[in-house]
């Protein structure tokens, strides 16, 4: 009970509840030096995945010329203000001037609007396919499910074909209305919904909920947990799209930052200003982290107080 | 507070699984209810028919004289009070209290004094402000009661509300309950498979099965006059005894299967070498001190003592024949043995004759 007490960290209330369980696994018989290998294990994979990471900051902080001739310092230089504030504000030449600001700009509204509009769409998808009884339900499921089966490389040109009609190449819409809809989130939240309990729902509609205020009131606060996981997930496929973005973008000013990093390079070593590009790709990888660290405490908390 | 009123009301699922088959009943305001049945007898159906929860197959359900069977739950004004309590697990427990009332359009003010008046009554004024997995099974429960007695409606529908807590408070939410329903006057229909809710809970208990009111009365005339075999075996514990029997000659006695003649006191007996059913509850048989008073020999098999009350198991004997299964329900000190031969009166007036064909009683 005392090494648990000492071994808790002091942290915010819910991380060391999670952890706290971990801790009582300690107590289950699992020896301290067990524990410590289990921890040089964790620390030396975590060296092996944060090093590419930290030489690719040490190369954001460094001048072309050091880059280009190797071998590269191991700590960062003194570029650091000069590099990023180059790439964030005064426009890359390679890529027509535009600066990264913008594409962060473009990458984020990209990723949000395909999260949120991905997560609005399923949401409600399963909330009428869970919930009501009308006509063709199995059948819409069943479209909807098959539709899995059929991912955007698959039908990407007549998909391109649409949006060329409707002309909505470089726009916002054309960059995140095809890949909106999805079965897979569809299908998370069906699977969530069979789980609330018929009771909670026939006693909603004794307490004079309609449909919209039950989704609202009582569907939308339980899925909470669900929706920030599904969040954090779309949002990085939404950033990390390639394909659709480089079809569907001509323009500079309207890439996504994943799409300018690879028209910043150049076959000719010499052509690419490869202390530019190391910075595009830090701040490229800026965003995610944050939505996953603000989103993770979500995570736990819901993972903690599971609402019975 | 309002009649509910059923006629005549059936329940198919799916064009084939007839759930129940024709119920006609008729609740005076303010009373209390019981459908009591074994599993999968229409209960939780009816309940929820009347509820607005499913759809009337045929038949009609009237709240306070109108016919409500197109209406939804919502616009008949009844509160229900489920099983698993269905309480909003992410809401505290003033806010699933008062969901009812804002979706109603109730004041703010009204809604605060209705739910603090509600959560006085029930004592959980000091869990208003926990969600309800913070709460213990009893105090869900309540929550779930509170939920009810807030909206103020015509009819309670409680089904199955006791069956997840242990027996101790059971008992206890069991009289509170009833103590509840009789001060606020709310007409009610409770769900149970538990007779002893039944019992003590009903103003007018319907016994159910297989989709049928078996019979509809006041428990009491229920226990004195079971209408049927079901009716009998179903409401009393240990169950009535059952034994085969036929009319004696010239409308004098009962002639056991097992060979035995007996002549039960104050009751009309069967004609002649019609086949029957008597019926005789174990707290109706009497130890006599002699054999020639018997009217029907226990062989005892085994004991029960529960204190204030032995239950002796075995079957009834008559010579070297033996027959029946049959339980009786003596003094708590009497001091009886596996093997023991007991001598048994029959109480008079208390024997039950059934029709071995139609198990009805005749
Ligand atoms: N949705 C349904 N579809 C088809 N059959 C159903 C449905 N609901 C109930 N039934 C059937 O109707 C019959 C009555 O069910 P009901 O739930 O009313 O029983 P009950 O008396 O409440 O039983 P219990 O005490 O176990 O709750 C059962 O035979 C059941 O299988
Ligand atoms: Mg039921």
């Amino acid at each position: 009970m005392a090494e648990q007490a000492t071994a808790r960290p002091s942290g915010r209330t819910s991380t060391a509840a999670f952890l706290g369980r971990r801790e009582e696994g300690a107590m289950l018989g699992i020896s301290r030096t067990s524990r410590y290998v289990a921890h040089a294990i964790l620390i030396l994979g975590v060296l092996i995945v944060a090093f590419p990471i930290y030489y690719t900051f040490v190369a954001s902080t460094h001048s072309l010329q050091t880059i280009l001739r190797p071998p590269l310092p191991l700590l960062p230089g003194d570029r650091f203000w000069e590099n990023y504030s180059t790439a964030l504000f005064g426009g890359i030449g390679r890529i027509g001037g535009v600066d990264v600001g913008t594409l962060l700009f473009n990458t984020t509204a990209v990723a949000l609007a395909i999260a949120i509009g991905k997560i609005v769409i399923s949401i409600l998808s399963a909330f009428a396919i869970v919930f009501f009884r009308f006509p063709l339900r199995m059948f819409f499921f069943w479209m909807i499910f098959i539709t899995l089966m059929l991912p955007v490389e698959v039908r990407i040109l007549p998909t391109y074909k649409v949006m060329v009609d409707l002309g909505l190449i470089d726009t916002y819409t054309g960059l995140t209305l095809p890949l909106m809809a999805s079965a897979t989130a569809t299908l998370l939240f069906r699977q969530f919904f069979l789980t609330i309990p018929g009771e909670l729902v026939e006693a909603a509609r004794v307490d004079g909920a309609g449909p919209w205020r039950f989704f609202k009131d009582i569907l939308l606060p339980l899925s909470k947990t669900n929706i920030a996981a599904l969040f954090v997930i779309l949002f990085i496929y939404g950033w990390t799209q390639y394909l659709w973005p480089l079809l569907v973008t001509n323009r500079n000013d309207m890439n996504t930052i994943v799409i300018a990093l690879r028209k910043m390079i150049s076959f000719a070593d010499a052509d690419t200003e490869w202390h530019l590009v190391m910075v595009t790709a830090m701040l490229a990888i800026v965003p995610p982290i944050l939505v996953v660290l603000f989103m993770q405490r979500w995570f736990v908390k819901g993972l903690v107080e599971t609402e019975k | 507070m309002a009649t509910v009123e059923l006629k005549d009301v059936r329940k198919t699922y799916g064009g084939t699984v007839e759930a129940v088959k024709g119920i006609s009943l008729s609740i005076p305001d303010g009373a209390m209810c019981v459908l009591v049945g074994p599993s999968g007898c229409g209960k939780s159906t009816l309940l929820r028919m009347i509820a607005g929860l499913e759809a009337i197959t045929s038949g009609t359900v009237s709240i306070d004289g109108k016919v409500v069977n197109t209406l939804g739950p919502a616009e008949r004004d009844i509160a229900m009070v489920f099983q698993n309590y269905a309480l909003y697990p992410h809401m505290k427990v003033y806010d699933n209290m008062a969901y009812g009332l804002r979706n109603r359009g109730t004041p703010k003010d009204e809604i605060d004094r209705r739910v603090r008046g509600a959560a006085a009554t029930l004592g959980l004024t000091e869990f208003l402000e926990r969600k309800p997995r913070e709460l213990s099974g009893g105090q869900r429960q309540r929550v779930a009661m509170g939920r009810a007695i807030v909206r103020n409606p015509k009819a309670f529908l409680f089904d199955e509300p006791l069956s997840n807590l242990d027996a101790k408070l059971r008992g206890q939410m069991r009289v509170e309950i009833k103590n509840l329903q009789r001060s606020l006057g709310v007409t009610s229909v409770y769900v149970t498979h538990d007779q002893v809710e039944a019992m003590t809970l009903a103003d007018t208990l319907v016994v159910m099965n297989q989709g049928v009111a078996e019979q509809i009365d006041t428990p009491m005339a229920i226990y004195a006059r079971p209408a049927t075999i079901f009716v009998a075996g179903f409401i009393g514990s240990p169950a009535m005894n059952l034994l085969a029997a036929e009319g004696g000659d010239n409308g004098k006695g009962l002639k056991l299967a097992s060979g035995g003649f007996l002549k039960p006191r104050d009751i009309v007996l069967p004609e002649s070498g019609r086949s029957v059913l008597l019926g005789v509850r174990p707290e109706h048989l009497t130890l006599v001190g002699d054999r020639k008073n018997a009217d029907i020999e226990l062989k005892v098999t085994a004991v029960e003592t529960l204190g204030a009350d032995t239950l002796a198991h075995g079957h009834s004997v008559s010579g070297d024949a033996r027959s029946g299964e049959l339980i009786a329900r003596l003094p708590g000190n009497v001091g009886v043995d596996v093997d023991d031969l007991l001598p048994l009166a029959i109480n008079a007036g208390s024997a039950h004759i059934f029709d071995a064909g139609t198990g009805r009683r005749v």
